[in-house]
């Protein structure tokens, strides 16, 4: 009943062809919209915004890159920590060397040269399959994290390596940088999230986004029914580049502070393929859940003993720790393979009927 | 069906619940101490020895003289598996703890120190990173807010090669000598190479830099080409694995482990233990006696372990590492202390922990009085120089403990402070830092 | 000039080195051998499951490590040697029956991503438990192997390397004779060909799977041991999983033989790499030079050196 489309017609091609379709969903986001923005810097303490929000949003947004790759366009890829590696330091590269570019357009330039890097390491795609893409897309994080290791170039010759985000303004207030708070890094993080969200969004629906899906099911059919696939292969690892080189500099730059390599680890590529597939492959929300999941249990996990007195020696604590983490996402994945995205569609079949069984 | 509902509210309540996870609990005028450390992962092996030391020695003040001037110290640990992000976490999550906040925060990893140096300066919350981090930090002039005394990484290099001189014969002698840096491929790593290209310049030896990939569990090809270019001395900056990778690999190319030198993060007693006998001769640099025959070991048995030895040693007591940190914590404790001579014998804030570490002058009469004799060496911490470019010491395995082999080695200063100062200048301009004047 | 001595760099000068020092060429060479058969060790727990079940099971390296804490920590509780072992070979079958009984029951016919992901959790949880239960200090693991060096005709070899290669070589022998003479070994590769042809003939697959996985776990301790002996038993032996995944692709997945030749050409390749080329690029390629390598054979054969032909159908 609550969840009820039933009344709700569409008298023109636009309003059926709506991102939301249905009142309930525009409701929702718009919701969660509202309180992203007024409500969480509002209330959350400042360890809140560092510690989850940030993070959250900035990893939502690789997750979403991840997942046009893999979720879409079927191609399994680990690459991700390099790309975002290749974000970051181009941001540095570029805001040091230009400082008067707002720092935003910075991104954005950062992001396409990540595009670009991961077109070129997307080219072995076409011959390539399955674990053993994975597996090769591997030698494109190792190569660009040694690169930006021992390329001095890239990290302005300091004797350590390290990249810093210098101070950067715009409309008079500092956004990134020690001097930015929380809640300007969160702002602008979660402005810059909920565009790219949308775009990607409407990717998916589009000609493009399906002619991945077609080349994910199977790329022999795709191309007898005419789509090329090196290209569709090419443009799905370019388009996927460049949201986690995105997501690379912010995290460099509204999260962290500064970084080097190991910041970019293979971990890291690990943990987005996690929230993609925790969170569902092939959908936009899911990267969302995805990286609220992956994001959230640790900093829960390590939170709960004190928050029920529970006093344990430290390593044991991150022994257990570690072994829920784990065993939760075999269950996980037991449990529902689909992912999260999938449970909330389940959940809302429920709320359709309910209170009502069938 | 229903199960899977269940199961996703209770990860619903589980996000939720996680949120509001964290309450400050106030204490009573106590001064807080944040403890990052790593007791798990992969270079937890150098952690938990480090973790030890810094739990028995602010309990030991707490138990022997009820606290620093009658403030009791209360510190937390926060398990960062020497991982920057989770660091940056603990960080966030200690500073604003205590009934006046985290006092002064000692990260032991070059990579959280990184991260924490832009943020010091914002919360007011003072790092002490002894030998370890942005080396550039000793010019308090551009951070003001960091503390690496009582010698950095290039102090240390420089020492290594008056070590070398030393035992060459003089610094002509290094004139065509051959020395290698095997290093850890990192920021850490990497630290000590300038001062070694600028010193090689200045002497005319050879200088082969040999990077190590982390983890460095394979390093043959390293040491094939240390077997090739037969280098006089081998300096290591190694760290977890890696050492004890490097000494075995060293031991089996049949080097001269007399003439293979680590730095400070590669002397631990875990470093040497899987290479046991293989190890005897490998030398590392310190700056504090590998024993743990001072009377502040003493006090720490007396009052830490009710005078339980054994169970002491199953606490890493008496390690390298251990006794790095008693001289760490010992620094934290005494810039209290300092502070408190200004402010007065209350829970200090930050900022004026800040001003006990800038003004910290230990004495050799001080030392004494807390039984670290000999233990360690005098420091004078000031304004411009948060440094004081302490001498090193050189320790050798013996196949079953450290020895002290050498005189105190001080570092060539001529070469590193100007060396320092132009890399604080650079990070000042880069990041919009004006000096202040001392 | 540049461009010249670039070139240099690229073609000439590293072969000069090698022909004028062809011994120390030839001791690169060899412990490049050695090395790879290090790398093959850990890679033959992969193949062994992926061979079965078609699970990439990224836990291998985390089994090494179970394996290794679980022998060095039976050791220091005053096991004699032989016990330790026996003891260990048996948690690790007690494992293979849980993660059989609780993982991959639940999980038959999921997408190969989904198996590969419950794998990484499965790592999580070996090196928490293997943590919890024997702590996480560096434990030295001393089982009397002989340690010296000793010189053949200039070459410089070590007697460790020789025992954990001479080891590697037996056990891909013993597994290849286990796989082609034994009743259980034939179940396993009609197994690997077709699980619902081996099922409808009356193959268990629960069982084969528990056995498996229960020599891949053995595998485990046998490259645990070997690579534990050098560095220590500790957590970082976890991290030679990645070591062991270019040689994967190399060989392909699917093949025994394909893990070995894969690991001793990603352990030359490296080796020469990174001791010719490093003027060049500047050291510490090894990391990604093993998987560009792997990456230049997948180019021209997409499943790898010895991997099972990928037949596709519209």
């Amino acid at each position: 009943m609550l969840y009820r489309e039933t009344g709700q017609f569409k008298i023109s091609y636009a309003a059926d062809q709506s991102v939301f379709p249905i009142a309930q969903d525009r409701w929702f986001v718009s919701l969660i919209i509202v309180i992203a923005i007024f409500v969480i810097p509002v209330l959350a303490s400042e360890y809140l915004l560092q510690a989850v929000m940030i993070p959250l949003l900035i990893f939502s947004l690789a997750a979403i890159g991840l997942n046009l790759l893999v979720g879409y366009a079927g191609q399994l890829s680990l690459g991700t920590g390099g790309f975002m590696a290749v974000g970051a330091y181009m941001t540095y590269k570029l805001t040091t060397a230009f400082p008067d570019i707002n720092i935003i357009i910075v991104f954005l330039l950062a992001g396409l040269i990540a595009a670009f890097v991961g077109l070129i390491f997307g080219i072995p795609s076409l011959r390539i399959k399955g674990f053993y893409l994975a597996v090769a897309t591997l030698a494109s994080q190792f190569f660009l994290l040694w690169m930006f290791n021992k390329v001095a170039w890239f990290y302005n010759y300091n004797s350590s390596g390290t990249i810093t985000a210098p101070p950067r303004e715009m409309f008079g207030v500092v956004i990134t940088g020690p001097m930015a708070s929380a809640e300007t890094r969160y702002l602008v993080t979660l402005f810059i999230v909920i565009i790219f969200a949308f775009i990607a969004k409407n990717l998916v629906r589009g000609r493009l986004g399906r002619s991945w899906m077609a080349v994910r099911d199977m790329d022999i059919a795709a191309e007898i029914i005419g789509i090329r696939p090196f290209q569709t292969k090419l443009i799905a690892f370019a388009v996927s580049s460049f949201y986690c080189g995105l997501a690379g500099a912010m995290m460099v730059f509204l999260w962290l502070g500064s970084a080097e390599t190991e910041a970019f680890s293979i971990n890291e590529s690990f943990n987005v393929l996690f929230m993609i597939i925790i969170g569902g492959l092939g959908s936009i929300l899911g990267s969302f859940l995805g990286a609220t999941f992956i994001v959230g249990l640790p900093i829960f996990l390590t939170n709960a003993p004190q928050l029920v007195g529970l006093s344990m020696p430290i390593d044991m604590q991150k022994h257990i720790e570690i072994m829920m983490f784990g065993s939760l996402i075999i269950f996980f994945l037991i449990v529902e393979p689909h992912g999260l995205a999938r449970l909330l569609q389940i959940l809302k079949e429920k709320l359709r009927l309910w209170p009502f069984p069938y | 069906m229903l199960r899977n509902l269940i199961l996703m509210l209770l990860g619903a309540v589980i996000g939720i619940t996680g949120v509001v996870a964290t309450t400050p609990v106030v204490e009573a005028d106590e001064q807080f101490i944040p403890m990052l450390v790593y007791r798990t992962g992969p270079y937890a092996p150098s952690g938990i020895p480090v973790a030890n030391g810094f739990r028995d020695y602010y309990t030991m003040i707490n138990n022997r003289d009820g606290g620093i001037n009658g403030v009791k110290i209360t510190f937390e640990e926060c398990e960062t598996e020497y991982n920057t992000k989770l660091g940056v976490e603990c960080y966030e999550k200690l500073k604003n703890k205590g009934s006046t906040g985290a006092s002064l925060v000692n990260p032991f990893s070059t990579g959280i120190t990184y991260q924490l140096i832009p943020k010091a300066s914002v919360d007011e919350v003072p790092i002490l990173s002894m030998g370890y981090g942005r080396t550039a930090a000793a010019d308090g002039r551009v951070f003001k807010w960091v503390f690496n005394f009582p010698t950095t990484y290039w102090s240390q290099a420089s020492a290594f090669i008056r070590y070398v001189a030393q035992q060459e014969g003089g610094e002509k002698n290094l004139k065509g000598k051959k020395i290698a840096h095997v290093y850890h491929n990192s920021a850490y790593g990497k630290e000590a190479n300038p001062t070694l290209q600028a010193l090689s310049k200045k002497y005319g030896y050879e200088l082969v830099l040999l990077a190590v990939d982390h983890p460095g569990q394979e390093q043959k090809a390293t040491w094939l080409q240390i077997r090739r270019a037969k280098p006089d001395w081998v300096f290591m900056s190694g760290w977890g694995v890696m050492n004890q990778v490097a000494i075995k690999e060293a031991a089996s190319i049949r080097y001269p482990m007399d003439h293979f030198v680590g730095n400070w993060w590669s002397g631990s007693d875990a470093d040497v233990v899987p290479a046991a006998a293989g190890a005897k001769g490998y030398k590392s640099a310190t700056f504090h006696s590998p024993t743990s025959d001072y009377p502040v070991h003493s006090d720490i048995i007396k009052h830490v372990y009710g005078g339980d030895m054994s169970k002491a040693k199953k606490n890493s007591f008496g390690e390298v590492l251990y006794n790095r940190t008693i001289v760490n914590a010992m620094f934290a404790v005494e810039a209290i202390r300092t502070a408190q001579a200004k402010y007065g014998n209350r829970a200090l804030t930050g900022a004026e922990v800040r001003w006990g570490l800038e003004n910290l002058n230990i004495t050799e009469n001080r030392l004494k009085e807390m039984g670290m004799e000999g233990f360690t060496k005098p420091v004078k911490v000031s304004c411009s120089d948060h440094e004081t470019g302490g001498p090193i010491i050189i320790q050798q395995w013996d196949g079953s403990k450290w020895n002290i082999v050498s005189d105190w080695v001080s570092p060539i200063r001529e070469v590193v402070r100007p060396m320092v100062e132009k890399a604080a200048a650079a990070y000042a301009t880069e990041n919009g830092i004006k000096p202040r004047s001392c | 000039m540049e461009i010249i001595s670039f070139l240099n760099l690229v073609f000439v000068n590293p072969l000069v080195e090698i022909f004028s020092y062809p011994i120390f060429f030839a001791e690169v060479v060899i412990s490049g051998l050695l090395t790879g058969v290090m790398y093959s060790l850990v890679a033959l727990g992969f193949v062994l499951i992926f061979k079965a079940s078609g699970v990439f099971n990224f836990a291998q390296g985390a089994m090494v490590l179970f394996a290794a804490l679980n022998l060095v920590g039976f050791i220091e509780q005053g096991f004699p040697i032989w016990l330790a072992l026996l003891l260990t070979i048996i948690v690790m079958i007690i494992l293979a029956f849980l993660i059989e009984r609780f993982m991959l029951r639940h999980l038959i016919n999921q997408e190969d991503i989904i198996l590969f992901m419950a794998t990484i959790g499965l790592t999580f949880l070996l090196q928490g438990f293997g943590e919890t239960l024997w702590g996480s200090n560096v434990k030295p693991l001393d089982l009397g192997i002989p340690n010296q060096s000793f010189e053949v005709a200039g070459l410089l070899l070590n007697e460790f390397d020789l025992f954990a290669a001479g080891s590697g070589a037996i056990l891909v022998g013993v597994l290849a004779v286990f796989f082609h003479y034994t009743r259980i070994g034939r179940a396993l590769r009609a197994v690997a060909d077709d699980h619902q042809a081996a099922m409808a003939v009356g193959i268990p697959l629960k069982t084969i799977w528990i056995i498996v996985w229960s020599v891949a776990g053995f595998v485990g301790l046998v490259a645990g041991i070997m690579w534990g002996a050098k560095s220590g038993v500790q957590f970082s032996l976890s991290l030679i999983a990645l070591k062991a995944l270019p040689v994967l692709i190399l060989g392909g997945f699917t093949s025994v033989p394909g893990a070995i030749v894969g690991g001793l050409i990603i352990g030359v390749g490296e080796k020469i790499a990174e001791i010719y080329w490093r003027p060049l690029v500047g050291g510490a390629i090894e990391n990604w030079f093993a998987y560009v390598l792997a990456l230049a054979f997948l180019l021209f054969r997409p499943q790898g050196l010895f991997g099972e032909r990928i037949i596709e159908r519209v």
